[in-house]
């Protein structure tokens, strides 16, 4: 028994990563470092109108004031934020009008990626904005959309053509004081995608952002903005991948969704950010502050997440349950292997009447890696009839790593009801024999039974997603089980 | 078929099987019976290749090849299958997506396609009225909440899915009622062919009716100490197994 859990750990090695490739394309860079300077070069590149300085101005201004959190159950080295390129595009027309105006090697490398940039070849149903370093290069499907009214652009589009609505909500759910990470990326966030859905529209495709990081030793910073007003509904997806590097890279976004009156958004992601080699060198931090808010009556906000790469991963999606019966999901599945650490979870607040919420956790972990869900369900005074349930289920592979579970419960209102759940379970030899035993290999096996353990959350994709989170759960714990 | 030499092996440093020796034919039936932790099912692990058990000696070869070289799902692929004993529960994977990997892995070793969903269904369909398993079992995570007894049965439908060469059957009569006794004894009968074999480990004669063996051999203390017909059962029924142990100790 002994001998057999010390083979499985010491074949955790960690498959290649398949997203780890370069593009070779002309970079346009400002130099590294962090000042007042700094971000009027940015606001500037962005051509911005000058409330965006002031916005960014005051941002850096706190951020300074700040320090960097310190409760998380990870360790993070020292990050000099002076040695980081805040500001790295590739070289092409900001907006291009044809797809002929986009660089082929960007090209390529989204059609690599499984992200064609060309609307024939697009999975039909999947609207895509595709940002690489800090600008989005193409958005795909916006004439059909705007045939709706429906706005699916860039972030920086959006702060040019659409400025009241931008002003009117960004930073309305996540303030730029809000937290050390969400401060800086009010401060230097180059570029994300913007989403508006008009009232009473379903909105007839999925919409996508993919993220990718390509320049070297620079951070990204995007912001996503959706607003879906009343009786609206979007489903939204996000995913993300990065080159293999031996340095960190720093990821710090922020996501912000409002949902009106009978709104329903459902967010997606899909995180595969470079996880770093087997011994913990390189790989991205990912520190991300994504909140909604389900500001009308009977609104919905579904977060989920499948979260296999990044060096260290620090993100609490959270919903602020506002409106009278609203609605807030967060379904997890959050791996770890090798040396990878994840602090993850949610926090649903309840403000309004007959709130409900439900959050479903499954952490995996493997190899020497620490997993940990950290969850905070607030129900306020006024909440009445507030419901809650929660489920954290932990998988451990081989007893090198770790999984920790930290929820928090603050009930100001007699009438509701909090339900926690919570399992720790090791993958086990007789379930990977009795399928050996049936035919599958171990690496099969392995990824049947993580699916399976994870199903609740996969079903909660989108179909195009699930396919494909399904074989990265099984790739990214390729080899931790021997 | 299958020949066991000489066989010894050892669960944690204690000696377990204290050389076995077994041949089965194509187209045979042998039972092993013998007390409780006389190894029988330990002997249903090496032959599966379970890593808790060493093989310190002896060897094993199935259809001429060296089995104890093999790994378990080569083992599996090339025809050998267990029914066990304590069959486990596998969360969330449901039984159509376990057996399609299953039936695949098993036709791709055999240089097959993988099937088509509609051939993939019908074949469960075809199997399914064969053992007799509800539909609703099937439907389900594989073992997943099933009682002892339907653990059992889902064992026969995936030997009837997977159509083994050498099926090993450990104590599968275990658990099950009077009626679901026969459906499997049954359904395990209908799979016989002449070109393949079981292993029925059990303690009762009431499967040995149904399913009749060429052979029945008494497993005690690691080592087969006594290998007769049919009516071997029978008369352990009657008699119990102390005059094997008296024998084994005079
Ligand atoms: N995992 C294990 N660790 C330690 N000892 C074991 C283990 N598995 C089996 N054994 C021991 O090996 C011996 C043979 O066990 P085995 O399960 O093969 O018996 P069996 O003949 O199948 O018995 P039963 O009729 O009760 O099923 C027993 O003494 C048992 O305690
Ligand atoms: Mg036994």
């Amino acid at each position: 028994m002994v001998e057999e859990q010390d083979k499985i750990l010491e074949e955790v090695t960690g498959s290649e990563y398949k997203y780890g490739f370069v593009t070779n394309i002309e970079t346009e860079t400002i130099p590294k470092g962090l000042n007042e300077d700094v971000i009027r070069m940015i606001w500037e590149k962005k051509g911005e109108p000058d409330w965006m300085l002031e916005f960014r101005l005051k941002a850096y201004r706190h951020w300074q004031t700040m320090e960097m959190p310190q409760w998380a159950h990870l360790q993070i080295p020292e990050i000099d934020y002076q040695d980081i390129i805040y500001y790295a595009a590739p070289r092409q027309k900001a907006s291009p009008a044809s797809l002929d105006e986009i660089d082929p090697e960007i090209k390529a490398t989204f059609d690599k990626l499984g992200i064609p940039l060309d609307e024939q070849k697009v999975l039909s149903g999947v609207a895509v904005d595709a940002v690489m370093d800090s600008t989005s290069v193409k958005t795909t499907f916006r004439e059909t959309l705007a045939e709706q009214g429906i706005i699916f652009c860039s972030m920086s589009e959006a702060i040019r053509e659409h400025p009241d609505l931008v002003r009117k909500y960004l930073a309305s759910v996540v303030p730029v004081t809000d937290n050390y990470f969400a401060a800086l990326n009010s401060a230097v966030f180059s570029d994300g995608s913007f989403c508006y859905i008009p009232k009473g529209v379903r909105c007839p495709m999925e919409l996508s952002t993919y993220f990718r990081i390509n320049a070297s030793n620079t951070g990204q910073f995007e912001r996503t903005l959706i607003v879906a007003d009343d009786d609206s509904y979007v489903s939204y997806l996000e995913g993300c991948t990065a080159p293999m590097r031996d340095e960190n890279q720093l990821h710090a976004a922020v996501v912000e969704i409002v949902a009106l009156e009978n709104a329903e958004v459902k967010y997606s992601t899909v995180q595969n950010w470079y996880p770093g080699d087997k011994d913990g060198k390189g790989g991205i931090y990912n520190f991300v502050t994504k909140r909604g808010i389900c500001q009308g009556k009977n609104s919905k906000i579904s977060w989920t997440q499948v979260e296999t790469g990044s060096a260290i991963t620090w993100k609490y999606p959270s919903c602020i349950l506002l409106g009278d019966n609203s609605y807030g999901e967060f379904y997890s599945v959050a791996v770890t292997n090798n040396r990878q650490q994840a602090d993850t979870g949610t926090k649903m607040i309840h403000i309004g009447k007959n709130t409900r919420s439900r959050i479903v956790s499954k952490g995996i972990s493997a190899g020497f890696s620490n997993n940990s869900y950290r969850g905070l369900v607030k129900v306020l005074k006024g909440a009445e009839n507030a419901r809650n349930f929660s489920q954290c289920d932990s998988l451990l592979l081989g007893d090198k790593c770790g999984a920790h579970t930290f929820p928090y419960l603050e009930v100001d209102n007699p009438t509701a009801i909090v339900e926690h759940e919570a399992t720790t379970s090791k993958i086990g030899e007789d379930q990977i024999f009795y399928c050996n035993q049936r035919g599958l290999s171990t690496e099969d096996a392995v990824g049947l039974i993580i699916n399976g353990y994870a199903k609740e959350v996969l079903n909660k994709l989108p179909m195009e997603f699930a396919v494909e989170a399904q074989k990265l759960l099984q790739i990214s714990l390729e080899g931790s089980v021997g | 078929m299958l020949v066991i030499k000489d066989l010894h092996a050892k669960i944690n440093d204690k000696e377990i099987l204290k050389g076995i020796n077994l041949e089965v034919k194509a187209g045979e039936v042998h039972a092993i019976m013998g007390p409780n932790g006389s190894g029988k099912s330990t002997l249903a692990s090496v032959l599966t290749g379970r890593e808790l058990v060493e093989v310190t000696q002896g060897a094993i070869t199935f259809n001429g090849k060296d089995l104890l070289e093999m790994a378990p799902e080569i083992r599996a692929r090339e025809g050998i299958f267990l029914s066990f004993q304590y069959p486990v529960e596998i969360p969330g994977v449901s039984m159509v997506n376990f057996m399609k990997a299953a039936v695949n892995e098993h036709r791709k070793y055999r240089g097959l396609e993988p099937l088509t969903a509609s051939d993939f269904l019908k074949l469960m369909r075809e199997r399914k009225e064969l053992v007799e398993i509800d539909s609703a079992l099937t439907n389900r995570s594989v073992n997943e909440g099933f009682s002892g007894g339907e653990k059992k049965k889902n064992e026969i439908f995936q030997m009837a899915m997977l159509e083994p060469k050498l099926a090993i059957l450990d104590e599968t009569d275990s658990g099950l009622d009077i009626d679901a006794l026969r459906v499997v004894a049954n359904g395990v009968n209908k799979l016989k062919r002449p070109d393949n074999a079981v292993i029925v480990i059990t303690h009762y004669q009431r499967l040995l009716d149904y399913i009749v063996p060429d052979y029945v051999h008494i497993l005690y203390n690691g080592r087969i100490v006594k290998s007769a017909g049919k009516e071997l059962a029978l008369e352990l029924e009657e008699k119990g197994y102390d005059w094997i142990k008296n024998g084994e100790n005079a």
